[in-house]
């Protein structure tokens, strides 16, 4: 996350795990599944999106199965965070378990389409480089950011244990 | 301000005096359960890349159910693997091909009230019926806690459902599951906990109560809890467990919810959901005439020996329909030989029940009696979701085990009760 902060791509609510990852495309590898991710709501997000940009959703951001690939998809593509008022408790998991921050934040709807952010998740705040606004959002237990930062819970105790 | 069950299941595991939902906290695991489809086959691979070995063996519980007996090579490598795993590893709970997870658990006195309790499958709810914070979790998760442990977790808000007045003849508690996936909504608890209560759950036997938990899974709860009373203790104690203490283990009076919902069982009546949704639920009579090729008498939810009871008090002295099959599935080989004792499986089979072995069957699709193209089925298994039993134009039915019979006497489905002989 460099001084200018990451692209925003801002979704509604809802944002269910077949739409991050889906069904259709579930045999391939994550380089092919993450080429569909999201499209069928933002036809360029795939093409286009750059690490450390934010995925910003609305309630419940990814309801729906426990398919782990929903996290991997935007893990893969270098989202920094994902930033939304709730998510679905299983994509909740699997993301942190996969590398992906996820932080809730109850003004994540006053950020628009290609804001700059920045994120702190200790902190727990979220700067809108544009506006100049600033939201709390809960803070990240350190345990889980250790987690995160490893890229995820198999690499985490790959490291811990060597 | 006092706690929730759930809450302080999850402060004992974390080793705290009281948690709030919202925080993150590590939990110690006391059991972990899985199974040959989620189990040794998924997570090898991560524990060899880790070069780990398991925590504790004697805290683990391995049952192949799923893919049993084998039928074809892969599904005799995914019981291969399992077994030289579970003797490699030195795990003596190892359950192969004698009933499915979470029957076996309970019955071989593995839950106690106050555990908590990760399972390798979505219906790893069904523990709560003993008072144990139990739930699913994916296979990266279980690799964690093989290695550690220990998992984290961010502690649920509670619902409170509470249930009053008493259940009418041929109304049991999978009625009370498909009435609550539709006034809830299917995944309408959003991941928080479920907490049943009341004095109709209090009457419940604990194989009814583990029903009303298996499908906590159909709310999307991650756990589906009920308190712990004598009867959770004699069952547990039965089975040859220590149910330890129960007082601890009650919510506060004054404990927060999220919801609080209230329903009455007595004016409950057998109810049946239609393709392909489990919240898809309306009085069974509303569906007479919809007829049936199968009738399928299985799985976690609805083959216990209770289940297999009902089914046989609508088939007592009738046949199956000319037309139809009734195919069962007994839960576990504990309640299979309980049937053989009582004259239940004699019923079935003089009905003219197919009988298949004990494990998960074709509830998920792998097992014998999966329906082709456009199969009618009436089920007493938990989903009902497009293909799951078989075909995708397969069409599949669920009900209770007297809904389920009813349906296989009759060749449509029916109103179980007209069925039953009100003694
Ligand atoms: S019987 Fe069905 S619901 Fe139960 S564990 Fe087996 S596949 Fe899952």
């Amino acid at each position: 996350m460099s001084g200018e902060g990451g692209a925003a791509w801002v979704f509604g609510e809802n944002i269910d795990t077949d739409q991050l990852a889906p069904g259709g495309t579930l045999k391939g590898s994550i380089e092919e599944i993450a080429k569909h991710c999201l499209v069928r709501v933002n036809p360029s997000f795939a093409s286009e999106v750059k690490p450390g940009d934010f995925v910003v959703g609305g309630r419940n951001f990814g309801i729906g199965s426990s398919r782990e690939q929903a996290a991997q998809a935007l893990h893969h593509h270098g989202v920094a965070a994902v930033i939304a008022p709730s998510f679905g408790g299983i994509f909740y998991r699997n993301a942190l378990n996969f590398g992906l921050l996820v932080v809730e934040c109850p003004d994540a709807g006053r950020i628009g389409e290609g804001d700059r952010l920045t994120l702190d998740p200790v902190k727990g705040e979220v700067k809108n480089l544009t506006n100049g606004e600033s939201y709390a959002c809960q803070p990240v237990p350190a345990h889980l950011l250790e987690i995160v930062e490893a890229g995820g819970l198999v690499p985490y105790l790959e490291a811990i244990r060597s | 301000m006092g706690q929730t069950l759930a809450e302080k299941l999850i402060a004992r595991a974390a080793g705290k005096d009281s948690v709030k939902p919202g925080e993150t906290v590590t939990a110690q695991v006391d059991l972990a359960m899985m199974h040959d489809s989620s189990g040794p086959r998924r997570f090898e691979p991560i524990l060899e890349r880790l070069g780990a070995k398991v925590w504790d063996p004697d805290k683990i519980v391995l049952v192949s159910d799923h893919w049993v007996p084998a039928v074809d090579a892969q599904s005799a490598q995914i019981l291969d693997q399992t077994r030289r795993w579970a003797f490699a590893n030195d795990v003596k709970a190892f359950y192969d091909m004698v009933g499915i997870c979470h029957v076996v658990l309970p019955q071989g006195g593995h839950l106690k009230p106050g555990m908590f309790v990760v399972g390798g499958d979505s219906h790893s709810t069904t523990g709560g019926a003993f008072g144990c914070y139990m739930f699913g979790v994916g296979s990266t998760d279980m690799a964690g806690v093989l290695v550690t442990g220990e998992t984290w977790i961010r502690v649920p808000e509670s619902i409170r459902i509470e249930w009053k007045g008493k259940l009418g003849p041929g109304v049991c508690a999978k009625d009370i599951n498909l009435a609550l996936c539709k006034a809830l909504g299917l995944g309408g608890a959003e991941y928080r906990t479920v907490e049943y209560t009341g004095e109709l759950i209090d009457d419940l036997t604990m194989e009814e109560r583990m029903t009303l938990s298996n499908m906590a899974a159909e709310l999307g709860a991650q756990a589906g809890l009920i308190a712990p009373d004598q009867t959770t203790a004699s069952y547990i104690r039965d089975a040859g467990g220590d149910p330890g203490e129960i007082d601890p283990w009650q919510s506060d009076a004054d404990a927060e919810y999220f919801a609080s919902h209230t329903f009455d069982g007595s004016a409950l009546e057998p109810l049946v959901a239609a393709p392909h949704s489990p919240a898809n639920t309306a009085p069974a009579s509303s569906y007479e005439g919809i007829k049936i090729d199968q009738a399928y008498i299985g799985a976690c939810t609805g083959a216990k020996l209770a289940d297999l009871r009902m089914a046989a008090e609508v088939l007592e002295g009738r046949q199956v329909a000319s037309r139809s099959r009734l195919l069962v599935a007994p839960a576990s080989r504990q309640d299979m030989m309980a049937a053989q004792d009582d004259g239940t499986l004699s019923k079935l089979m003089a009905a003219g029940a197919v009988m298949m072995p004990t494990g998960c069957g074709a509830c998920a699709g792998f097992g014998g009696g999966v329906l082709h193209e456009n199969e009618v089925c009436i089920s007493s298994t938990s989903r009902n979701f497009q293909g799951r039993m078989g075909a995708q134009s397969s069409k599949v039915y669920l009900g209770s085990p007297y809904s389920v019979a009813a349906a296989a006497v009759a060749g449509e489905i029916r109103d179980p009760r007209e069925f039953l002989n009100g003694s």
